[in-house]
């Protein structure tokens, strides 16, 4: 610092370092004791750290530490924690038929939380969250079902799916009767009026007396005469409040002018039977099972 | 031709080889236009050429009548100028993408137009990222060092027109990046998704920028280097060197966009986050660091704190910052080892991030009155607040514990906010309200209570920012792992998504109260460049300026 005028700060009594940048001069202030301190305290625990895990690479590895740390061996450990857990009831589970499930209040709660779990990362993407459905997917919470509600009709349309690829899936399909001009418009108009007389709504009578014959022709055989639809064959009820596509005039004249009808995957193949069976019971027990 | 650099028949090579880049630029641009079969390639190319014509236009203009007054005065101004409003006009473009994907995500439903693809939130993300930090915080740094370096080194830049070249290379870098993410090119290496010619090019316009930088340091007329510009450099060469190293990669054609990186598998995650977290680095933290070390002084009117701390926590800074990647890396396919050392150097990160802090916050001492009244002083200290909490904050969530809950929540998006609008952000903003007026030679700002005005503003936002995203994150994270007493898990993801929704949709309020203060901002600037005082001042910072 020869040649240098140091100054001295007159606020803080410190001592410049006598250089000075477009009116900018630096103080000579030592570096602060609680500052030095902590810093060499993160460098000590670093010390430390290196010491007791896996830390620097060597030529033919790496430093494995005193602890022997491995995050591969805690995932296991982890994993066979959670497995234990489950392990117990999770045997139950699999031995127990459906009804002795649904018998025994402590099963009974485990397969419910073992099914919650499931359907919320596999079922809740299309049936919701709730389960309560969207348009064109089904709502399970009420006691309408489309191919039965009972336990062992809800485990068979979960194994094999619907419109799947599994060679046993469930399946069924409307014809487009408008698209594929099976039916004229007028008589589309009609049948409209008709399905909707079948909910016990009002309806343009004369449009009905017309439909008779066409629904009994072209509806009937899945539908039954009555309406009432057949769950063997996977054809809905037309005579309650519920519909998959809509209820509205429009969406009711939309599906049979395209009939559709939705997938539902085959579970069967991706998930084991204990899941499968705790799926079963978690969907018959949300409100509608039969 | 009068500059000191040059005596008068020196021939300016400067101004025959920088323009010349710009013909190359556009010749190449023309060919990939017209010879490549790829669509988005040809729009690129259009975009180039269209851009270098347009560069090329302006150079021609601003020359055409004689050498302009700014080449030969003793400081270069206008291209510090030109980095002002460059750096206005991508924060706001920036910050108003920031806000549509923030309300994408709040109100996913409203927000999606499936007919316009570049409205994606997978492409507009990296366009609100890579706008705020390298076309706003890279604009500020480019002009503020500009500034800084010839201050204090009594020194002209350096080079003459290149850093004309500069500044607007970097203004086509940041063109041709963002119209590709729009258009869906990206090499989807975060913060590093522009492709390989725009990676070339900005690696010249990067090295012409460190070589302008040095070459003003060279030709100092100051005995020693002020520490901003040991920053500056360090921030300089270190992005040269991450930015060249983790954008080595070979295009499939020189007619395509598309390029395979030289690395595979977890090399390439740990080349990526090397450089990921260095950005954060270098970038953000070292090269800001310098604005707060020239403008904190300067507009406290008070020396640096200590000299000995600024050597030793910028050396412990640099040496430490690019060890501390990997902690991006927790709990994947990187070996344990390699997580253990980005966290044990993250850690020692926290004392060498905070003597810069202490540096800022300290130099107040004796000027701390100043607060009450310079709004702009107060929009410098909070920033350096922001600093100290996020670098607090990261080697806390460096610890493996505390990563396993915090990783892939919001809470990163927190962390990375309070840095980023409150660090980066305000330190910005203050330098940019000081620089206006003395750029520009103006008495003062047009209105001190608009700084007020932004100020609060911006601070509420940022406030409703990150604790939302506090709160979000790690209810998030806990969600994600509980478990119930059976052992399965208690949520599933998509009941974790609904629950965000609340805090998205504060989150989207805080950036809109965040991008309304910089809305002020660019208005009282606007105004202040164009000569305008304004009279009714109630908090006027010297009484006798209010009749000026």
């Amino acid at each position: 610092m020869v040649g240098k005028k140091k100054g001295v700060d007159e606020f803080s009594g410190t001592e410049t370092t006598g250089h000075e940048w477009d009116g900018i001069r630096e103080l000579d202030t030592p570096l602060p004791r609680w500052w030095l301190w902590v810093f060499y305290a993160t460098i000590v625990w670093a010390f430390g750290y290196w010491i007791l895990y896996p830390s620097w690479p060597t030529l033919s590895g790496y430093m494995p530490g005193i602890l022997h740390q491995s995050q591969r061996a805690d995932v296991e450990q982890a994993v066979l924690e959670l497995r234990s857990k489950r392990e117990e009831m999770g045997k139950m589970l699999g031995t127990a038929t459906l009804e002795q499930i649904e018998a025994d209040p402590n099963l009974f709660q485990f397969a419910r939380e073992a099914g919650k779990s499931v359907f919320g990362d596999n079922c809740a993407t299309c049936h919701g969250s709730g389960a309560q459905g969207f348009k064109g997917y089904p709502n399970l919470n009420d006691d309408v079902w489309l191919w039965g509600g009972k336990l062992e009709d809800i485990k068979h349309t979960i194994q094999v799916g619907v419109r799947s690829t599994s060679p046993d899936t469930r399946q069924s399909q409307m014809p487009a009767f408008g698209r594929d001009a099976m039916l004229e418009s007028k008589q589309i108009d009609d049948l409209v009026e008709y399905v909707v007389s079948l909910a016990g709504r009002p309806a343009n009578t004369e449009a009905v007396g017309r439909a008779r014959q066409t629904f009994k022709e072209q509806c009937a055989v899945c539908h039954g005469e009555d309406g009432k639809g057949k769950r063997e064959l996977g054809a809905p009820n037309l005579t309650d409040t519920e519909w998959l596509y809509g209820g509205e005039r429009s969406d009711i004249r939309a599906q049979i002018v395209t009939g559709r009808g939705g997938v539902m995957p085959t579970w069967g193949s991706r998930l084991d039977p204990m899941t499968i069976d705790a799926l079963a019971v978690y969907v018959h027990s949300l409100g509608g099972g039969e | 031709m009068q500059t000191e650099a040059h005596a008068k028949n020196d021939p300016r090579w400067d101004m025959l080889f920088a323009p010349a880049i710009f013909v190359v630029a556009f010749l190449l641009a023309f060919v990939a236009a017209a010879k490549s079969p790829e669509p988005q390639m040809q729009i690129q190319a259009w975009t180039f050429l269209a851009a270098t014509a347009l560069v090329l236009v302006w150079w021609v203009r601003r020359y055409a009548e004689g050498i302009p007054a700014d080449d030969s005065s003793p400081y270069a101004n206008d291209v510090i100028k030109a980095g002002v409003i460059a750096a206005m006009f991508w924060g706001i473009a920036g910050m108003l993408v920031g806000l549509i994907i923030a309300l994408q995500l709040a109100f996913p439903n409203i927000f999606y137009f499936p007919d316009l693809p570049f409205t994606n939130f997978g492409r507009m993300r990296p366009l609100h990222t890579s706008a705020v930090i390298f076309a706003f915080g890279g604009n500020v740094l480019i002009a503020t060092s500009f500034y800084v370096v010839q201050r204090t080194c009594h020194a002209r830049l350096a080079g003459g027109v290149w850093s004309w070249f500069v500044f607007w290379g970097y203004q086509i870098f940041i063109l041709i990046a963002g119209t590709g993410y729009l258009i869906g090119v990206t090499q989807a290496r975060e913060y590093a998704e522009p492709e390989w010619y725009a990676d070339l090019w900005l690696t010249l316009v990067w090295v012409t920028y460190l070589l302008v930088f040095l070459g003003t340091i060279w030709k100092r007329k100051e005995p020693h280097i002020y520490v901003a510009n040991w920053f500056y450099l360090a921030f300089i060469v270190t992005i040269a060197m991450l930015h060249i190293v983790n954008n080595l990669a070979v295009p499939i054609s020189w007619l395509s966009t598309k390029s395979y990186s030289a690395f595979s598998g977890v090399q390439d995650a740990l080349i990526q986050w090397w450089y990921g977290h260095n950005a954060v680095g270098f970038f953000l933290t070292a090269g800001f660091l310098a604005i707060m070390y020239y403008f904190i002084p300067k507009q406290a009117q008070r020396p640096v704190y200590s000299y000995r701390l600024s050597i030793v926590h910028f050396w412990s800074l640099i040496f430490i910052y690019i060890w501390a990647g990997p902690h991006h890396l927790h709990y994947t396919a990187l070996p344990n080892w390699a997580q253990t050392l980005g966290m044990t150097f993250s850690i020692m990160l926290w004392m060498p991030s905070w003597g810069g802090m202490i540096n800022g916050l300290m130099t107040l001492s004796g000027a701390w009155d100043k607060l009450r009244t310079d709004p702009i002083l107060r929009m410098l200290v909070v920033s350096v607040a922001f600093y100290g909490m996020s670098t607090f904050e990261g080697p806390v969530m460096s610890i493996k514990a505390v990563n396993s809950l915090s990783h892939y929540t919001d809470w990163t998006i927190g962390h990375v906010h309070s840095g980023a609008l409150g660090w980066v952000g305000f330190v910005s903003f203050g330098a940019l309200y000081c620089l206006v007026p003395w750029l520009w030679k103006r008495e003062r700002l047009y209105s001190t209570a608009l700084v007020e005005w932004h100020f609060w503003i911006s601070t509420i936002g940022i406030v409703f920012y990150i604790t939302s995203m506090w709160v979000s994150g790690i209810m998030q994270g806990l969600m994600w792992r509980a478990y119930n007493e059976f052992g399965f898990l208690e949520y599933s993801f998509v009941e974790t998504v609904a629950a965000m929704h609340p805090y998205y949709v504060i989150r989207a309020f805080g950036g809109l109260l965040y991008l309304s203060g910089t809305l002020i901002m660019a208005y009282n600037l606007w105004r202040t460049a164009r000569g305008d005082i304004r009279l009714a001042e109630p908090l006027a910072l010297k009484p006798q300026l209010a009749t000026a």
